[in-house]
């Protein structure tokens, strides 16, 4: 066992399923005292994340608060935990969007308030395993499980017209990703238990294996498909309007805020330092698609009459500028992508939030219904400001800081992408002050906004966390990219390293291969992955 | 004979003692509850059996059947299986009407015949023992015999198995005429010289054995059998009848190393491609649930070919797994229509299904527990079960096959979450009412208990089933 800690990451996962459990044995007639449980249980989750945030010595680059414990020995499966400084954030952001949520969906859901209590909670302990699992069969299992609970929040609560329509796509497109990928993995352990004589799924010993161009270039496209359309990028993204449209407020927040960024997050942990080669090849082409999306997802912004639809082609195009930074590979690049993926989380989680409640008031979320509602509901008009310019990207904000990192890294090696993906800045401003000024500004046009409550204290209580960090980040980022330096330099260093060392180990193979005499071992080491079933015996 | 020999037969002349004693119990009792019970403890005492006889194997009983860790294995599930189904039947049959007791002396016999089948290692047993099965098999199926779509499916079943068993038996016919001996390890030796006539043979032979499997392009009888048999029967032909087959598929492939022959590898992939594609497929267009299970079967059959084909070590593991996966998936689902059914009509149409979840939320919960199972998600027993033929595919390079069932999987999970969503969805209480609410018993809740529970062991944590099969299946 290598040094193991106090199970602070196994608590952090798991907490949410104790509170599922005692929910089920919960009497469904007694809402408020179900709704009370998942809020403290969401608020102990959030608690336990921050002794384990506490526990985190932030100027170490290696995989901290380590557990592992053998799972399935013959298969070589662990249950292997840690966590860095890349996924530390991604964590603090889904522990404390978790007691947000509870509470965000006080009042919008009265149905089977008991299920969805268990969905949420569920799902909670799935994201959270995303981000901590480092071992690839036990990210998998996280991975896949967390579709379920996502699935029936849409397809249960979702908007009666086209719910289901939506949940299956959602799952559909993302399981496509997923069994590819696991065919993927398998080939990787298969590969590197053939080289080196111990199978293993451990993430920390599969990055250490040398993978063969040839075949870096078929896995690196599983995982590539399976994380791309969990971004989504363009233009795998299709699924992403709809499943956002139909799904309840909260479960639009859940999957803006953190379900798309087990996308970038697999990216980041799986994709690029397992397969650096391809990665690095793949770059120009993965960036091109990012701007694309980014471009493209602001202009299909700008024409939606809905304003969850806007908020949800927003996330295409902000994601966008997510995937330019990490494919960069330069520090502030990186760096800038991983502080992106916590400002999209805080900034589009918020405007679903806010969606909501104006739909929670009128029903409707058209555009054209509303005007004016900034003299009914000036507390909040502050609040929607806030997040509509800190998605925007205004100096001082927290996505200015993200956008700004990302463009100057991208800039350095990509400069014509940074200049495209700038005037994706100047788009975003066009289409959120647009429909901020369409929705909030001017006379009252419509007389049933007349009436409409201002925010309640539950309503504050629910975004001022949020607005809180939003601001923090945009004034003092350094409390949240100091941490995650060490981790990002060795991303970048690992990835350079093993990209090197892998082309070195190709060369010589190649004079090998010009050399008759050692050329049959060394093309029958592996089956490439062109070849099809028919041609088995080869491969035997 | 020895004694060694014959003291390894015991499980076999176990169930037979039990099949006989259950009959002269039934012409002097005819209490459901009595003829049961003594049904269950039959199966039980036999299974009891195998642990016993297990020190002493493997055993040459004649050159007719062959008792190894093997056989034991699937003969042990087999019993499992038909346990777990005299108990989601006796409350089943006890809603309806008729007489049920001999419809659990065709279920032990049928079990004779599965667990002959799986120790066979000669033609001659192969044969009778898929007989027994078939036959016990046309009885249950047609066992309410004033009901006419009951009636079609025997028919159908009759006519359908008595072909296939003609294609068998020709082919045997044939396999005898070049090699002189219905041994398979005669045969196997002697296998190398080629010939058009045991090639003929054997084709003949896949078809037939086709046929009991429900592979696609064989499938034709699935549906329509499946929809129109009791769902105990249904669990029964969908479980122990292919399981038992496959075993003896799986002992003969790999035993001989029959994929040697690139001819036969072909055969296999095409037909491991058609069921997973027709049978996903077609799936997509049911709206009766037995129908979707009908087809999934034989995609999930398909799924077990992949297995097959990369051959080797680990496809005696995986397939074990596998099948043990599915046994219990397929019979819990199929414990769940049985639950449902009334005494008029089984809960087939998917109408049955809208909002029950909300109605019987711990049934919905079995329900959607199985068929995500079937889908392949993780924490269920048929994810591993999934992972592992994929990891068999994968570490023999089959491309293709992984690749179609990588994407059929997709469409599979398409028709499961359609019927989830059936159960999640919100019902007007007047439709509901309209359908009267059987109500459970306890040893079928009992049955889906276990077997649920089961389902997320297997699925959770494989390692102490993993080795159990490592330790114990081989030739």
């Amino acid at each position: 066992m290598e040094n193991v800690s106090f199970p602070y990451l196994s608590l952090v996962t798991f907490a949410p399923l104790v509170g599922a459990a005692i929910l089920l044995f919960m009497n469904r007639e007694n809402q408020t005292a179900m709704r009370w449980v998942a809020l403290i249980t969401m608020l102990a989750d959030l608690a336990i994340s921050l002794f384990a945030y506490a526990a985190f010595d932030s100027t170490s680059a290696t995989m901290q608060l380590r557990e592992s414990h053998v799972w399935v020995r013959e298969w070589g499966i662990s249950y292997k935990m840690g966590i860095d400084g890349i996924s530390l954030f991604l964590i603090l952001l889904t522990t404390l969007l978790g007691p947000i949520v509870i509470l965000a969906s006080w009042e919008d859901i009265r149905l089977r308030v008991k299920e969805f209590l268990v969905c949420l909670l569920v799902l909670q302990t799935g994201m959270i395993g995303v981000f901590v699992a480092l071992d690839v069969f036990l990210f998998y299992v996280f991975w896949e499980v967390m579709l379920i609970p996502m699935y029936l929040l849409i397809g249960v609560w979702g908007n009666p017209a086209r719910k289901l329509y939506a949940a299956i796509k959602f799952v559909l497109y993302t399981i496509v990703g997923s069994l590819l990928m696991l065919v993927a993995i398998l080939t990787l352990y298969y590969m590197a238990g053939n080289a080196t004589g111990t199978y293993t799924f451990d993430l920390l010993k599969l990055y250490e294996f040398p993978v063969p161009l040839q075949a870096q270039f078929w896995m690196f496209l599983a995982f590539f498909l399976a994380f791309a359309i969990k971004v989504p990028m363009f233009p795998f993204h299709t699924w992403l309007p709809d499943a956002h449209t139909e799904a309840p407020t909260v479960g639009s927040v859940v999957l803006a805020a953190v379900l798309l960024k087990m996308g970038t997050y697999g990216f980041v942990r799986y994709a690029i330092p397992l397969f650096p080669n391809a990665a690095v090849d793949a770059a120009w082409w993965v960036c091109l698609l990012a701007v694309i999306g980014i471009i493209y997802g602001a202009w299909v912004a700008m024409v939606q009459d809905d304003v969850k639809r806007l908020v949800a082609f927003s996330s295409v195009s902000h994601l966008g500028f997510v995937m330019l930074g990490m494919f960069a590979f330069t520090t502030q690049g990186v760096q800038g992508s991983i502080l992106q993926m916590i400002n999209h989380g805080l900034s589009t989680g918020a405007l679903f939030l806010i969606v909501g409640m104006i739909y929670e008031r009128r029903h409707t979320r058209l555009i054209s219904e509303f005007g004016g509602l900034s003299k009914v509901m000036p507390l909040f008009a502050i609040f929607f400001m806030i997040v509509t310019l800190s998605s925007i990207g205004l100096p001082g904000l927290n996505g200015f800081i993200g956008e700004f990192l990302i463009l100057l890294g991208a800039f350095r090696v990509y400069p014509w992408y940074a200049v495209i993906a700038a005037s994706g800045v100047i788009f975003a401003a066009v289409y959120m002050l647009w429909m901020f000024q369409r929705v909030m500004f001017g006379q009252v046009t419509n007389a049933k906004n007349l009436g409409l409550k201002d925010m309640s204290s539950r309503e504050v209580a629910v975004l001022l966390p949020i607005v809180v960090f939003i601001v923090w980040i945009g004034v003092y980022p350094n409390t949240f990219l100091q941490p995650m330096e060490p981790a990002v330099k060795n991303f970048i260093r690992q990835v350079e390293t093993k990209r090197t060392a892998i082309l070195s180990l190709e060369k010589a193979k190649k004079e090998a291969v010009a050399d008759p005499a050692s050329s049959v071992k060394l093309t029958a080491s592996w089956p490439t992955s062109r070849q099809s079933g028919g041609e088995k015996q080869e491969a035997r | 004979m020895n004694a060694v020999q014959l003291f390894a037969l015991t499980p076999l002349i176990v169930l037979s003692a039990s099949s006989v004693v259950l009959m002269l119990l039934i012409a002097f009792s005819r209490r459901h509850v009595t003829v049961a019970f003594m049904t269950a403890a039959g199966l039980l005492a036999t299974f009891l059996c195998l642990p016993a006889v297990y020190p002493d194997l493997p055993q040459q009983v004649t050159p007719l059947i062959v008792l190894d860790g093997y056989a034991v294995f699937f003969i042990g599930l087999t019993l499992a299986a038909a346990f777990a189904l005299v108990l989601i039947s006796y409350p089943y049959l006890q809603n309806r009407p008729g007489r049920p007791e001999e419809y659990y002396l065709l279920l032990l016999l049928a079990s004779l015949g599965a667990a002959v089948v799986a120790a066979s290692s000669h033609f001659a047993a192969f044969y009778i023992g898929l007989e027994i099965l078939s036959v016990s098999l046309y009885a249950m199926i047609a066992y309410e015999r004033w009901s006419l779509m009951r009636l079609e499916a025997g028919v159908k079943y009759l006519i359908l198995a008595a072909v296939s068993s003609a294609f068998l038996l020709f082919g045997i016919a044939l396999i005898y005429a070049q090699f002189g001996s219905m041994e398979f390890s005669a045969i196997a030796a002697r296998a190398a010289e080629g010939g058009i006539t045991a090639l003929v043979g054997s084709a003949m032979v896949l078809v037939g054995v086709g046929f009991k499997l429900a592979l696609a392009p064989f499938h034709m009888w699935t549906a329509d059998v499946y929809e129109g048999a009791p769902p105990p029967v249904t669990a029964y032909i969908a479980t122990v009848s292919k399981g038992a087959v496959f075993a003896l598929l799986l002992r003969y492939v790999n035993q001989y190393d029959v994929l040697a022959s690139p001819q036969v590898l072909l055969v296999l992939t095409a037909v491991a491609v058609a069921s997973m594609v027709v049978g996903n497929l077609l799936a997509l267009m049911q709206n009766n649930v037995k129908r979707i299970l009908a087809y999934s079967s034989i995609a999930h059959l398909g799924y077990l070919l992949v297995a097959l084909v990369a051959g080797g070590a680990l496809a005696l593991t995986v397939v074990s797994y596998y099948l043990v996966a599915y046994f219990v998936t397929t019979i819990a689902a199929f414990g769940v229509i049985a639950v449902l059914s009334t005494s008029e009509r089984d809960a087939a149409p998917i109408d049955d299904y809208r909002g029950l979840a909300w109605r019987r939320p711990w049934l919905a919960g079995v329900f959607t527990a199985m068929l995500l199972s079937l889908a392949g998600i993780p924490l269920t027993a048929g994810f591993i079960g999934k992972f592992y033929v994929v990891a068999s595919g994968v570490s023999s390079a089959l491309w293709l096959l992984v690749a179609t069932l990588a994407i059929t999987s997709v469409i599979g999970l398409f028709y499961y979450l359609r019927l989830v969503a059936a159960m999640f969805e919100q019902v007007e209480t007047h439709a509901t009412a309209a359908r009267e609410e059987p109500v459970g018993s306890f040893a079928a809740t009992a049955v889906l208990a276990v077997l649920t529970l089961l389902l997320v062991v297997l699925g959770a944590y494989p390692a102490p089933f993993i080795r159990l099969i490592a330790a114990t299946v081989s030739f």
